[in-house]
Order: C-alpha cells, then sequence, then structure tokens
C-alpha cells in the first residue's frame, strides 16, 4: 500500500537542512541549529501517523526503478512494515531531542552551522537506512552515515586524537562494510534479487526454485561482517572507544543510539536470510557475546566518563546481536528501541557533566549530585534502566534477552549475560558514585547544571527510559513481541520468573557492590586491582587490541606499501628506464662501430687509393722525355721479349 | 551541419588552433579568451550532438563518410555510439575546464594554447574516428602537443618525463599499427572500415596475435600493470591543467581502445585472454592502491591511484557481461570527473604552497575551509561513497566480475579498503591536525578555481544518486557488443 504521504519527505527535510547549512552555514549562524531541528521536528511529525498506522496493522511500501542490473531492475523505494516503524518511531524522537541538546552543548563553537549541517546529513541518512526497501539503498545511506560519523568524530580536527580517530572509525567500518557489499553480491547471485520483501518471499516461499543453501549462508556472513564493523562488535569494535573525540550530542546520537543500532538492524532486517542459514546464528552468537562480555570488562577500569559509556554501547549491542543470534528477533530489537533511549540520556548526561565541569576524567569529579541535580537524577534513572532495575525500560527488554538465552537451551551464553549483566550495573554504579557522590576531588572543578535548552531534552528522554519498555511489558501482554512476530516469525517463549529473579538479583548485586567499593571501603578497589594485576591491566588495556592491530595490520600494510613502491621503482621502472639505457647504449655501440668500422672502412678505401697514388704520383713527372724515356723503353723491351721467342 | 555535427566537433579545435596562431604573442589576453570560447563552443556543439543522439539505438550514428586515400581504400569515416559518445562528451567538458585552469600559465602562451587546441582535436578523433587508419592519425596527433606541453612547461624532470612518455606510447602504438595492418589486409576487401571489419570472421590464432599487438597500445596507455610507470613521472612533471587532461581524458583513449575495437574485432582472443585481463585489473588495483599509500608527494598519490581505479575498467571489461561492461563504461566517465578534479585541487594548492609534500602540510582545514570541503567531497568520490559517481560504477564492475569469479571479487575490494585508507591519509595530512605555521598565509580557494570544479561535483553526484541519466546513454550499444563478443 503506498503511504498516505510522500514518505521520501521525512530523510529528505532534514537533508535540505543539511544543504541550506552546508552553503549558506556562514550567512545563517545559529539559525542552522533552528533549521536542523525544524526539519527533524517536521520529519518527527511525519513520521509518528505512518508508524501509529503500522502499529495497528498497516503497511506500506513503494517503489520505482532506479538501476538495471543487467536484466533486472533494482527498485528503490521504501518499505514500512512492524520492525522500520519502530525504527523510524525512535530515530525521529531520539534524534530531535538530542538535536534541540546540541543547539544549548554546541552554542559559541566556530563551526556550529556546519556541525548543525552534518548532523542533519545523519539524520537523512540513518533515515533512509530505516525505510529502505532494498540492500543497495539500505547500504548507500549507510554509508553516508559512516561519513557523517567521520566528519563528526573528526569536528575537532585540529587535535590529532580527533583526526586519528576519525579515520580509525571510517577504515575500521569500511572493512565491514565491503564484507556486507560481498555479501548482498552474494545474495544478488544467489536469488537474483536486493529487495527485502522478494527475498523474504523468495526464500521463506522455497520450492519453485531450489535454493543454494551454501551461497545463502556465505550471503548471511558476509553481511553480518557490516554488522561487526558498524554496531562495534569484536573483532571490528576498537574504532567506537576512540570514536567518542567527537562532540558530546554526536556521542549520543551517532555512536549509542542509531547508527550503531544500525547494525543490528541490518540483521534484524535480514532475518529471513539469516534464518535460512542455521550454520551463522552461532557465529552471530558468538560474536555478541563475546563483545558483551568483553566491553563490559573493559568498562569495569576505565576513567573517561565517556568511554566508560562507550564500552558500555558496545556490550550492549553485544546483547541485541546475541538476541538475534538465537532468533529473538523481538528481543533484540526490543533492547535496540530502549537502549537507544536510556543511552542517548547517559551520554547526554556526561555531556552536561562536561559541559559544567570541563572535565571528563571521573576521578577528578565527585560530589556533583547538589551542583547539578537535574543532570544527576536523569543521569541515575537512565542508568537504573540500563542496569536492568524494574519496572524501568532496559528491564523488560534485557530479560527478554536472557529469556531467549535460557528459554533456547543456551545456558552457557544465559550464564555470561548474566554475569555480563552484573559488570554493568556495577560499572554504572561505579560511574555515578565516582561522579555525583562522595567529595569533590578537584578543587580547581567548579561545576554549575546547563540551561534548560540541554536539561529539557534530558527530562524527556528520562520519562521515555521509564515508559518505553511497557509495550514489551506484560502489564501490555507483551503487544510488542507479539507485532513483531506477527511479521516475522521466531519462537516465543513464556515469561520465566526465574529468569527475572536472576536478572534482578544480578543488578542489584552489582549497584550495592559499586555502593560498597566506591563509597565505603575505597581501598577495596585499589587491593583488588593489586590483587588480581594481570586481570587489571588487560581490561585496563582493552585486552591490547589496539597493540595488535597496529603491529600486525597497519604497519604491515604500510610496509607493504612502501615494498612495492621501491618495487616500483627499481624493478618495473628499472625495466623500463633500462631498455632506454641499453637502448642508448646500444646506439652509442653503433655510433662507434659506424664511425670506426664501416666508415672506416670508406675511409680506409679513400686512404688505401690514397696510399697507391703515392707511388704511382711518382710516375706522373709532367716532363715529356720522362714519358718519352718509358715509351722507348717499353717497345725495346716489347722487341726483345719478340725476338727471343723466334 | 546538423549532418556534420562530428566533424564540426573535431575540428573546430583545430580552427581555434590557427586562430591563436594569427595573434600576436602578447595578447595573452585574446589568446586566452580564443581558446576559452573555442572550447565553450566545442562543448556547446557536444550537447547539440546530444540532441541528436537516440540513446535507444546500439549501432552507430551520426555516421560521415568520405573516401580519403582510395589507393589504399582509406576513408575519412566519423561516427559515434554508446561508447564513444559519453567520451566525447567527457572531453568537451575536461577540455573546458583544463583551460580555465590553463589561465595561470605564465610564460610562451600562444604555443601553449594552440598545442592545447591541437591536443583536443587529437582526442576528438580518436574517439569518433570509425577507420582503423584515421583513427591511428588520431591516436599519434595526440602524442605530440602533448610531448611538448609536458616537455616545455612542466616541472623540473620534465624533459625525462615528455620523452619518457612519448617514446613509451609510441612504442606501443607501432604495435598497434601493424595489428592494423594485420587486420587490413587480412580481411577481404582490404579495408579500415570498422563498420565493415565487426561483421567479417577470423581465425583464433590471427585474432590473439592481433589482441596482443592492439593490447600493447592500449594497455601502456591505459596504463595496465607493468606498463604504467610513465603514469607518475608525466603526472609529477605535466602542469596542473595538462595532468588533469592526461587523466580525465588521455587514460580513457587506452580502455576505449579495448571497447572499440578489441571486443568487437577480435571476441574469440577476448574471451581467451579473459583470466589474463583478470588477473592484470586485480594487479592493478591491489599494486596501485598499495603504491599510493606509500607515496608523499599528493600528486604522485594521485597518479598511482588513477593506476588502481583504472583497473576497475579493466575488470569490468574482463568480466563480459552486462554489469561488467556497464560498470566498466561507467568508471571510465566517473574516473574521468573525479581524477581529473583530485589534480585541479592538487594545483590549487601547489599555486600557493609551491610545494605537494604530503608531509609537510596539516592543518589546512581551518586555515582554508572551502578547500578542505573541495578536497573531501572528491577524495570520498574517489574512494567510492555512495551517492557519488564513482560508487555505482565500481558496484556494477563487482556485480559483473562476481558473476564471472568469486575470488577475483574478493581480491579487488582489498583496492577499495585501500583506497579508502590511501585517501583519508592524505585528508588527514593535509587538512587535520594543527595547521603548520608555514603554511598561515595560504588564501582560501578563490571563485574561478571553484568554478573550475563545481561542474564536475555536479556531474559526480548527479551520477551517482541517479545513475540513468548516463548509463541510460550507453546500455543499448554495450548490449549490442556483448552480443557480438559472447555470440
Amino acid at each position: 500500500m503506498v503511504a498516505p504521504i510522500p514518505v521520501a519527505l521525512i530523510p529528505l527535510l532534514p537533508f535540505a537542512a543539511f544543504a541550506v547549512n552546508i552553503l549558506a552555514g556562514r550567512w545563517l549562524k545559529h539559525r542552522a541549529a533552528w533549521l536542523s531541528v525544524a526539519t527533524s521536528t517536521l520529519a518527527c511529525a511525519l513520521a509518528i501517523p505512518l508508524c501509529w498506522q503500522v502499529f495497528r496493522g498497516a503497511h506500506f511500501a513503494h517503489q520505482a526503478t532506479w538501476l538495471m542490473l543487467g536484466e533486472v531492475p533494482l527498485q528503490f523505494g521504501y518499505l514500512l512494515d512492524p520492525l522500520s516503524s519502530t525504527l523510524l518511531f525512535m530515530v525521529t524522537i531520539v534524534g530531535t531531542l538530542i538535536q534541540v541538546y546540541a543547539m544549548g552543548y554546541m552554542r559559541g563553537d566556530p563551526r556550529y552551522s556546519r556541525f548543525f549541517a552534518y548532523v542533519s546529513l545523519f539524520m537523512a541518512a540513518m533515515l533512509t537506512v530505516v525505510i529502505s526497501n532494498n540492500y543497495l539503498l539500505f547500504f548507500m545511506a549507510w554509508e553516508i552515515m559512516g561519513l557523517c560519523s567521520y566528519l563528526l568524530i573528526g569536528f575537532y580536527f585540529e587535535k590529532d586524537s580527533a583526526a586519528n580517530a576519525c579515520k580509525k572509525a571510517f577504515l575500521t567500518t569500511r572493512v565491514g562494510d565491503i564484507g556486507f557489499l560481498i555479501g548482498f553480491l552474494t545474495l544478488f547471485a544467489a536469488i537474483g534479487t536486493l529487495n527485502f520483501s522478494e527475498m523474504n518471499s523468495i526464500i521463506s516461499g522455497a520450492g519453485a526454485t531450489p535454493l543454494n543453501t551454501t551461497l545463502l549462508s556465505f550471503a548471511a556472513f558476509f553481511i553480518f561482517c557490516g554488522t561487526i564493523g558498524k554496531s562495534a562488535q569484536f573483532p571490528l569494535h576498537v574504532w567506537l572507544p576512540d570514536a567518542m573525540e567527537g562532540p558530546t550530542p554526536v556521542s549520543a546520537l551517532i555512536h549509542a543510539a542509531t547508527m550503531v543500532a544500525a547494525g543490528v538492524f541490518l540483521v534484524a532486517r535480514s532475518f529471513t536470510l539469516f534464518a535460512a542459514a542455521p550454520n551463522v546464528l552461532p557465529v552471530v552468537t558468538a560474536i555478541g557475546t563475546i563483545t558483551a562480555f568483553g566491553a563490559a570488562f573493559i568498562a569495569l577500569t576505565q576513567h573517561d566518563i565517556k568511554r566508560v559509556l562507550a564500552y558500555s554501547t558496545i556490550s550492549q549491542l553485544g546483547y541485541m546481536v546475541t538476541a538475534l543470534g538465537l532468533s529473538g528477533l523481538g528481543a533484540g530489537t526490543f533492547h535496540l528501541i530502549t537502549h537507544a533511549f536510556f543511552k542517548a540520556l547517559l551520554f547526554l548526561g556526561a555531556g552536561s557533566v562536561i559541559h559544567g565541569t570541563h572535565v571528563q576524567d571521573i576521578r577528578e569529579m565527585g560530589g556533583l549530585f547538589k551542583k547539578m541535580p537535574s543532570t544527576a537524577v536523569t543521569f541515575i534513572i537512565a542508568s537504573l534502566a540500563l542496569a536492568g532495575i524494574p519496572p524501568l525500560s532496559g528491564f523488560w527488554s534485557k530479560d527478554e534477552i536472557l529469556l531467549t538465552a535460557f528459554a533456547s537451551g543456551h545456558t552457557f551464553v544465559f550464564g555470561v549475560l548474566l554475569l555480563t549483566a552484573f559488570m554493568t550495573a556495577f560499572y554504572m554504579f561505579r560511574l555515578i558514585f565516582l561522579t555525583f557522590f562522595g567529595e569533590a576531588r578537584n578543587p580547581k572543578v567548579h561545576a554549575h547544571e546547563s540551561p534548560a535548552l540541554m536539561t529539557l531534552p534530558l527530562w524527556a528522554l528520562a520519562v521515555g527510559s521509564v515508559v518505553i519498555g511497557i509495550p514489551g511489558s506484560p502489564f501490555m501482554h507483551h503487544w510488542f513481541q507479539k507485532f513483531m512476530a506477527h511479521a516475522s516469525h521466531y519462537p516465543e517463549y513464556e515469561p520465566s520468573l526465574f529468569v527475572m529473579a536472576c536478572s534482578i538479583a544480578a543488578a542489584v548485586a552489582g549497584i550495592l557492590l559499586a555502593g560498597v567499593v566506591y563509597l565505603k571501603q575505597k581501598h577495596w578497589a585499589e587491593n583488588t586491582a593489586k590483587a588480581f594485576r594481570p586481570l587489571y591491566l588487560l581490561s585496563f588495556n582493552k585486552f591490547y587490541i589496539d597493540e595488535l592491530y597496529s603491529a600486525y595490520i597497519v604497519k604491515p600494510f604500510h610496509a607493504i606499501g612502501r615494498i612495492l613502491f621501491g618495487f616500483d621503482e627499481t624493478v618495473v621502472d628499472g625495466a623500463v628506464n633500462g631498455t632506454g639505457y641499453a637502448t642508448m647504449l646500444l646506439s652509442r655501440i653503433k655510433n662507434w662501430i659506424d664511425i670506426h668500422i664501416v666508415d672506416g672502412f670508406v675511409n680506409f678505401t679513400g686512404a688505401f687509393a690514397y696510399f697507391l697514388n703515392s707511388f704511382t704520383k711518382r710516375l706522373q713527372t709532367g716532363f715529356i722525355q720522362n714519358y718519352l724515356l718509358i715509351v722507348v723503353a717499353a717497345v725495346l723491351a716489347f722487341l726483345i721479349f719478340e725476338l727471343k721467342s723466334i | 551541419m546538423a549532418s556534420h555535427i562530428l566533424s564540426w566537433i573535431v575540428f573546430t579545435p583545430l580552427l581555434g588552433a590557427f586562430a591563436v596562431l594569427f595573434v600576436p604573442q602578447r595578447s595573452t589576453h585574446l589568446i586566452k579568451w580564443i581558446t576559452l570560447s573555442t572550447t565553450i563552443v566545442v562543448f556547446g556543439l557536444a550537447c547539440v550532438a546530444l540532441g541528436f543522439f537516440q540513446a535507444s539505438q546500439g549501432g552507430f550514428q551520426m555516421i560521415e563518410r568520405a573516401l580519403w586515400i582510395p589507393q589504399f581504400n582509406v576513408q575519412y569515416l566519423l561516427g559515434t555510439d554508446g561508447i564513444s559518445f559519453p567520451m566525447v562528451f567527457l572531453t568537451a567538458i575536461i577540455s573546458l575546464l583544463a583551460c580555465l585552469g590553463s589561465f595561470g600559465i605564465k610564460e610562451r602562451e600562444k604555443e601553449y594554447f594552440f598545442l592545447y587546441l591541437l591536443l583536443e582535436t587529437g582526442m576528438m578523433g580518436t574517439f569518433v574516428a570509425l577507420d582503423l587508419f584515421l583513427f591511428y592519425v588520431f591516436w599519434e596527433v595526440v602524442l605530440v602537443p602533448m610531448y611538448f606541453l609536458i616537455g616545455i612547461w612542466g616541472g623540473p624532470r620534465r624533459e625525462y618525463a615528455a620523452i619518457k612518455f612519448f617514446l613509451y606510447t609510441l612504442a606501443g602504438s607501432l604495435f598497434m599499427l601493424l595489428g592494423i595492418l594485420g587486420v587490413y589486409f587480412a580481411a577481404s576487401p582490404h579495408t579500415f572500415d570498422m563498420t565493415q571489419l565487426v561483421g567479417m570472421t577470423r581465425g583464433l590464432w590471427f585474432q590473439k596475435v592481433v589482441f596482443l599487438a592492439f593490447f600493447l597500445g592500449f594497455a601502456i596507455k591505459v596504463p595496465i600493470f607493468p606498463f604504467h610507470t610513465w603514469l607518475p613521472d608525466a603526472h609529477v612533471e605535466a602542469p596542473t591543467p595538462i595532468s588533469v587532461i592526461l587523466a580525465g581524458v588521455l587514460l580513457k583513449m587506452g580502455t576505449y581502445g579495448f571497447f572499440r575495437f578489441s571486443y568487437p574485432l577480435f571476441p574469440d582472443a577476448a574471451v581467451w585472454f579473459q583470466p589474463a585481463m583478470a588477473v592484470l585489473a586485480i594487479l592493478g588495483i591491489v599494486y596501485g592502491g598499495f603504491v599510493a599509500l606509500a607515496q608523499t608527494d599528493f600528486k604522485k598519490m594521485v597518479a598511482y591511484s588513477s593506476v588502481s581505479h583504472m583497473g576497475f575498467v579493466l575488470l569490468g571489461l574482463a568480466a563480459m557481461n552486462a554489469n561488467g561492461f556497464r560498470g566498466a563504461m561507467l568508471q571510465m566517465f566517473t574516473h574521468g570527473t573525479i581524477t581529473g578534479g583530485l589534480f585541479l585541487l592538487v594545483g590549487v594548492l601547489y599555486d600557493r604552497a609551491h610545494s605537494r609534500d604530503l608531509n609537510g602540510f596539516g592543518g589546512l582545514g581551518a586555515q582554508m575551509p572551502a578547500y578542505a570541503g573541495i578536497l573531501t567531497f572528491f577524495s570520498l568520490a574517489s574512494l567510492g561513497l555512495p551517492a557519488m559517481s564513482g560508487f555505482v560504477s565500481e558496484f556494477l564492475v563487482l556485480l559483473g566480475s562476481y558473476q564471472y569469479s568469486k575470488v577475483v571479487t574478493g581480491l579487488s575490494t582489498l583496492g577499495i579498503i585501500l583506497a579508502a585508507t590511501y585517501l583519508l591519509y592524505m585528508v588527514q595530512r593535509v587538512l587535520l591536525g594543527k595547521l603548520n605555521p608555514k603554511w598561515a598565509a595560504l588564501t582560501d580557494i578563490n571563485f574561478k578555481e571553484v568554478l573550475t570544479l563545481a561542474p564536475l561535483m555536479v556531474l559526480i553526484l548527479a551520477i551517482g544518486v541517479y545513475p540513468r541519466i548516463i548509463l541510460d546513454y550507453m546500455i543499448p550499444t554495450l548490449d549490442a557488443l556483448l552480443k557480438i563478443v559472447k555470440g
């Protein structure tokens, strides 16, 4: 069904804001922000009624031919089904709130309009990813998001750390993206279409033509590489912590709520494909679980408030990926939505703290609760949601994932996720106790609460973090899960009190332990670090993965480049120049031969004739009597000769 | 005029060149404006021809035919189709923009602009000649002005570079001439006429030999690894606008040769050499990418990136299917616009800083914001960012090569990662980080320079967003070619 409004407007409005801001930002100045926020709000206003209709059972799709792939038309268009409308709902709301916040946060920045231009471009790309109906359009918008991420991480490009971080982010995700590209090329080879709906009907309605499951498995695996890159899953997670060099609203929008979640969305979007490739799902689960646990483990020891949140994001994305690997489409998507709200809130809260104190190291903070009450309260609400305390949103979605792991019989995964949940509660409350409670540790820090333009979005997101879980909770009879399951079929499990109890126990234990360690027994932390020094170093140095990559990938790459360049100059070009020199040498030799032998022979002939002539010329005396003498002598000789014979 | 539109396109620059000869040496303004107006007129003529061009027709159009040397059945035969017309259009645009970029030439302007216009005639003729003999003449006509343009107005090692360029390409084209003669004598009746030659059958052995002869001529021009080493030297020494022409148009003459002559004349040999072509393509893509990564000279980096990007054209050719051909053709056009733009940008920076040392820059993003934006734009286009034309062409090439070989496709994607690496590494070294105080006096890109770049940006975006605006012109011809090659 074609939607009642032109859906293309939803991404095009922010795109228009980008175009205006990038070209005329110099003259717009602070009005640039208003333009971005206004277009985003308008997109939101257009999107929400549509989403509402989809929530009530509608389904919108429309497409037109963009390109001919051989004989197959590639059709670009939109697809609004339960999955995409859920994301559309989240992205427009969270995106708009973050932009309002950014108006306050970025005030006074010399590149203010540029910032909003990039953010609007990002919104346009993200919205296109969400509503796109095929892999190619998805990929194109996905790459544009990557570009915005690059531009915004490198927003303070005068800092070398930011310049390195943005390059690292782009290149690392690019590796995954190339996998994604190969993935959908493989898919096209396997089923001859890149369209999501067509793919679903071909794969699920198989029978007419037997499917090549090997090729489908390869396609699923390579498409998953895109997720590994974009959603910062192990082993391509290294870019996300460094991406914190970007302005904090960007960390909230791109590197917490939306773009990094797009990788999870990609798996959800390709759910039928993954379901048809059962040997890829264990890989997905394994990657997700490793990431969830590993990142939480690193988060335990970090000092930078944003880095703790970054590792937390990686860990939570790992949760979502694990859920999808266990065929929990509803659980994974649900956590994606709730996480977007509370993690965006956490980042904005961290931004507010940084804005108020001008430091990012939690060791220099402390006792900020009284000075920044709005920030502190909303931050704590979000942390409770993340830790999984009922009835906040994070509890319901995390519980759903734990339930999926438990009920599908993956006890080990369940155990790891539970341990991760405990660590999550611990590191979040470590952050809270060090930041907002205790005494101020650095007297130079003069904290103040942020302006209303920043605190109002915090409160709005706090409300969201509380209530957004309700559609998936027993209060609404798990409406969300049924809504998702209605479109794609996957196993559903009965709620389990045991799982809920475990989840709550892990969260409470984590919070209590953090309270004891960081408020009461402050030497415990140091003693533990000393007692388990190798473990502590492993966590603090992020498993040394950056160092490994630098030594075994980045440096060899540059070395190969230099070696090949040397080869190019000496061997390949050497052959060319060698040919030239050889020709020159040959021509010199020939020149010598020509002068000394060929021409020498000619000259020799002349000289020889001259030489002979030096004798004969003596006969040419010019005296007539000499000639007469010779004639007489000759005649006499002749006569003697003739007479003798007689 | 309508029936001789191609002749007008080819010879208007020559008329302009003669007009330049009649202007006194000192009237440099007049010389520049004559040249600029000539290139504008040629561009206008190309637009007129676009109006006549029937996109749905696969065969040759706008044919002009006259007997030239009756004894050898040599004809003056021009015509265009979906393969050559995009190249004509590209040549018209690049020539116009590079002419604007030539306004900074400060010595011997008269000779420069005379040679410049002569060069345009040669390039246009190469793309529309349908008689092998005539094609060869135009092909060689290009060489002469290029030699002088590099050799006189180039950098410190200009003479070395110019001679290298001249001799290398000449050596290649002599093999091609032998091939042309082979084709001529093998045909009965003897003819150089492409419209007749295409339909004739030739033995496989003969095809292989002559394919190789043509290959040498074209491979050096493209350039295909390992025949590429003249390119970095020529690019580094050539003045900016000539680098733009070199990358934007001259390299395409090589790949155009494959499309126009090698494939339709020797289809069986083309199939036989398919694996070899694919291997050379991969080598070029990956090798060029790695070597570009090691460069410290901005211009040399762009030159090696050309080797890598032209490898994708070859890969599309090697794929020998609809998507591969479309991607390769589009990549030819795309590479002309993107790399042409990058060379212009190197020139903008060089004009101000008199340096191309990538390690010596840094932090120019704050000093030259508009320049930074445009350089970033072209770098992103070159690394194949979607919504820009390079992505569409590389995607189509990969789609085509995937149908041919998964391994080849997998390896070639390494080139895409490498492209992102060396381009972003370049962007970082030039634009990001702290400003080197040495460059605190550099002024931002000016309006005239933006004017030379803006049309390229529009084209790159337009094709990237809706590639059918150009692909629809190519597809019927390419499909017809595919029928000839695959039978």
